[in-house]
């Protein structure tokens, strides 16, 4: 599939900021599924700093704008081709051993419901058929609810609630999965929505459950599926905050709001700008 | 159980104290009383009055200060210092390993939970090299003695050990006051410690510094209880000391801010433990770190001494492995004994420990400071017992090493000289070469028989000297 995607996030302070620094994982990761035509990064009035692939595998780009300044636009566009790898994360460089990922957060530490979910599934054949069965029982337990949480929110509070977004569908997983000695990991990136009205958003997250003889392999509760070729895998992570695509802060009082617009658009072919890769 | 007694065999004195032996000797008792005194207003002089690494308590508590000098002599420090070295080698090795191929893994050679699933373990700089390769640039190595020739190794602190100031201090207070001693005895100095401190951060600047290297103190601020060390290493070092707020990231580097305008900072020597380091990378909510500097970091426009992810190779559990590390990376055998230690998520471990906790002294394994550690042979049954319900409660949380006769140095009392149980920690600085100052921080249990030298437990410390040949 050939996607289009437009990624803006405008940050506004009701005073001056300065001293602006960011840590971006805004590109997209390098494995069979993707092969990036272009991507371009901005950050308005920045300075691009330090670049580098990390021990995940990921691309992060640090930026600081100096300021002062009371608005700040991150925006990414870029041209990526995808294919399903029925959420195998194929072909993908990374350093980080697998059972670095079986450590719990905050976000996923387990309490009472995540492992009585944990626990109900007990007639898996091999860890591929548990893993997804523990995918679909979040997907149960979790209904797909905008605005009812928020992004502090907890996997065990949002699984008491039983409402939630792609975020809390991801962190329940993750706990599930570790509970029951699989190493999870959180994965953002976007999605192509292809149905009106069905449960998904353009900016999208989802887990990476780690299988012996298969490695890492992709589960969206949200969707009740793996990652496909609408899916455009960006970083991961041990939790939400771990794996952002945007970490900023800013010195200053000045009180933030943010306004996040993306567009992922499929197109019949790409026109000929480029045809290199920016990031390898 | 007895004792090596460092300074007598029976009733003769051996040879390194002969001259000290004189001067105790020669000392009358007020006079004695009114020096005690006079150090201690000293110390409180200075304002060094602060914990030794991770103990809490009471900052402005004054760590007593034992007049009556330890004493090595040079064949005994070499021996020490060969050890250490070694050691300080196969713990660095380690890091670049574990964040790097893990060929110690692969190998079977130590357990793969162990150092992923450790909290140490900074999957962040996974594949970061620093300069050199040199990831703990000051090691400070927790020796205990039990005989002539035998010492032990109690635990390596590779992270930000402190207490050094204290050694320094204390050297400086004898000469101050008792300036005779020092002429009549060959003592190797320590004074030089804050420049090779200094040289050694210089050695791994990042290869995108082309000047003299800048160095910088980072202290988490004066609420800390090592502050005093921070500020005095920094001093001595001729390096600014800084906080958070006083760098900033721009661009690819780090910079300070100085009265002359932003100055790139080359490396940075920190005081502040890693979750803390950057809220964009770790905890988001810390005020104390410097946030885009790891960003810096992994792309080399920064040193960071000790490097982040450091503490993997510190931790109780990993310590077992140590000779373990010298014989894989070094191919050499261990110069320096490990205690042999039981660690009670092992089957065999567990039933072995609890059948003979009043014998065994028990840890925490992330405790510090002599907090939650049991004592068998100076506890009492139901200490104990009580004891028995914790580690049941968490055996995964315990170890447990046999109680060790630790050697004792004669140490000024109300009566005179009694004999009192010490350790040692000696400092290791690692970039380019690696380095010794002769001694270290002798500390001393206080009370009479105890075995835990931990200033928060009645600890004091005292100067150690290395005679000259």
């Amino acid at each position: 599939m050939k996607l289009r995607i437009f990624h803006q996030t405008v940050y506004r302070y009701d005073r001056p900021v300065r001293n602006l620094v960011q840590s971006l994982r805004l590109t997209p990761s390098v494995f069979e599924g993707q092969r990036t035509h272009d991507w371009a990064i901005t950050v308005s009035g920045g300075t691009r700093g330090p670049g580098f692939r990390d021990g995940a595998g990921d691309w992060i780009e640090g930026w600081t704008v100096r300021g002062p300044t009371e608005e700040v636009t991150v925006t990414v566009t870029g041209r990526i081709e995808t294919r399903d790898t029925a959420g195998v994360l194929r072909g993908h460089r990374e350093l980080i051993h697998p059972l670095a990922y079986l450590r719990d957060t905050v976000a996923t530490e387990p309490e009472e419901g995540l492992r009585d979910l944990a626990g109900s599934v007990t007639d898996a054949a091999d860890p591929l058929a548990l893993a997804h069965r523990l995918s679909a029982s979040v997907s149960d337990a979790i209904a797909y609810a905008p605005g009812q949480t928020e992004f502090h929110t907890t996997a065990a509070e949002a699984l008491a609630q039983g409402q939630g977004v792609c975020q809390d569908h991801a962190h329940a997983l993750i706990a599930a999965a570790r509970l029951r000695d699989l190493p999870a990991r959180y994965v953002s990136g976007y999605l192509r929505s292809t149905t009106e009205g069905e449960p998904h958003e353009a900016a999208h997250a989802w887990a990476e459950i780690h299988v012996q003889g298969l490695g890492w392999v992709g589960f969206d509760p949200a969707n009740r599926c793996c990652p496909d070729e609408r899916y455009v895998r960006l970083g991961s992570g041990l939790d939400a905050s771990d794996a952002a695509p945007i970490r900023g802060i800013a010195a200053g009082q000045g009180i933030e709001t943010l306004d996040v617009a993306v567009n992922v658009e499929e197109v019949e072919r790409f026109q000929n700008q480029s045809q290199s890769q920016t990031k390898s | 159980m007895s004792y090596y007694n460092e300074m007598y065999e029976g009733s003769r004195v051996r040879e390194p104290y002969a001259r000290l032996s004189q001067w105790v000797e020669t000392m009358p008792a007020d006079f004695r009383q009114m020096k005690q005194a006079e150090a201690e207003a000293l110390f409180r002089r200075i304002g060094i009055t602060f914990a030794v690494y991770g103990e809490g308590g009471d900052p402005d508590r004054l760590i007593p200060f034992d007049m009556m000098p330890r004493v090595f002599e040079q064949s005994e420090w070499r021996k020490l210092e060969r050890g250490i070295k070694q050691r300080a080698r196969a713990l660095n090795a380690f890091l670049r390993d574990v964040y790097g191929r893990a060929e110690i893994v692969r190998a079977g050679r130590i357990p793969a939970r162990l150092v992923y699933q450790n909290d140490a373990y900074e999957k962040a700089v996974v594949g970061v090299v620093p300069p050199r390769g040199v990831y703990s640039h000051i090691i400070g190595i927790d020796l205990v003695r039990t005989s002539k020739d035998e010492f032990f190794v109690l635990e390596d602190n590779c992270r930000t050990p402190s207490g050094v100031s204290y050694m320094l201090e204390n050297r400086e207070i004898m000469m101050r006051m008792f300036p005779g001693l020092f002429r009549g005895n060959r003592i190797e100095p320590v004074d030089q410690y804050p420049d090779l401190l200094r040289r050694t951060l210089e050695s791994v600047a990042p290869a995108k510094c082309n000047d003299r290297p800048t160095c910088v103190v980072l202290t988490p601020g004066h609420f800390n209880s090592a502050y005093y060390e921070h500020s005095f290493l920094a001093n001595l070092m001729g390096v600014e000391l800084v906080e958070g707020a006083d760098l900033f990231v721009d661009g690819e580097f780090v910079f300070m801010r100085t009265t002359q305008g932003p100055k790139r900072v080359d490396v940075i020597y920190r005081r502040i433990d890693d979750p803390f380091l950057d809220p964009l990378c770790f905890r988001p909510d810390s005020m104390l770190g410097v946030p885009g500097l790891m960003d810096v970091y992994r792309s080399g426009g920064v040193s960071i001494c000790s490097a982040p992810g450091a503490g993997v190779a510190d931790d109780k559990a990993i310590y077992t492995f140590v000779p373990e590390m010298v014989r894989f990376y070094l191919g050499e055998e261990p110069m320096l004994q490990n205690v042999q230690t039981w660690t009670l998520w092992k089957d065999d471990d567990y039933r072995y420990v609890m059948e003979n906790l009043p014998d065994l002294v028990v840890k925490e394994v992330h405790g510090s400071g002599g907090y939650g550690m049991l004592v068998g042979p100076k506890s009492t049954k139901e200490e104990i017992e009580i004891f028995r319900k914790k580690i049941e409660a968490d055996p995964g949380n315990y170890i447990a090493q046999p109680t060790l006769a630790l050697s004792t140095c004669p140490t000024f009392v109300a009566e005179g000289l009694a004999p009192r149980h010490v350790d040692l920690r000696p400092y290791c600085l690692c970039g380019d070469r690696i380095e010794l100052v002769p001694g270290g921080l002798t500390r001393v249990a206080l009370r009479e028989g105890s075995l835990v030298v931990n200033s928060s437990q009645g600890g004091g410390v005292k100067d150690t000297w290395v005679l000259s040949e």
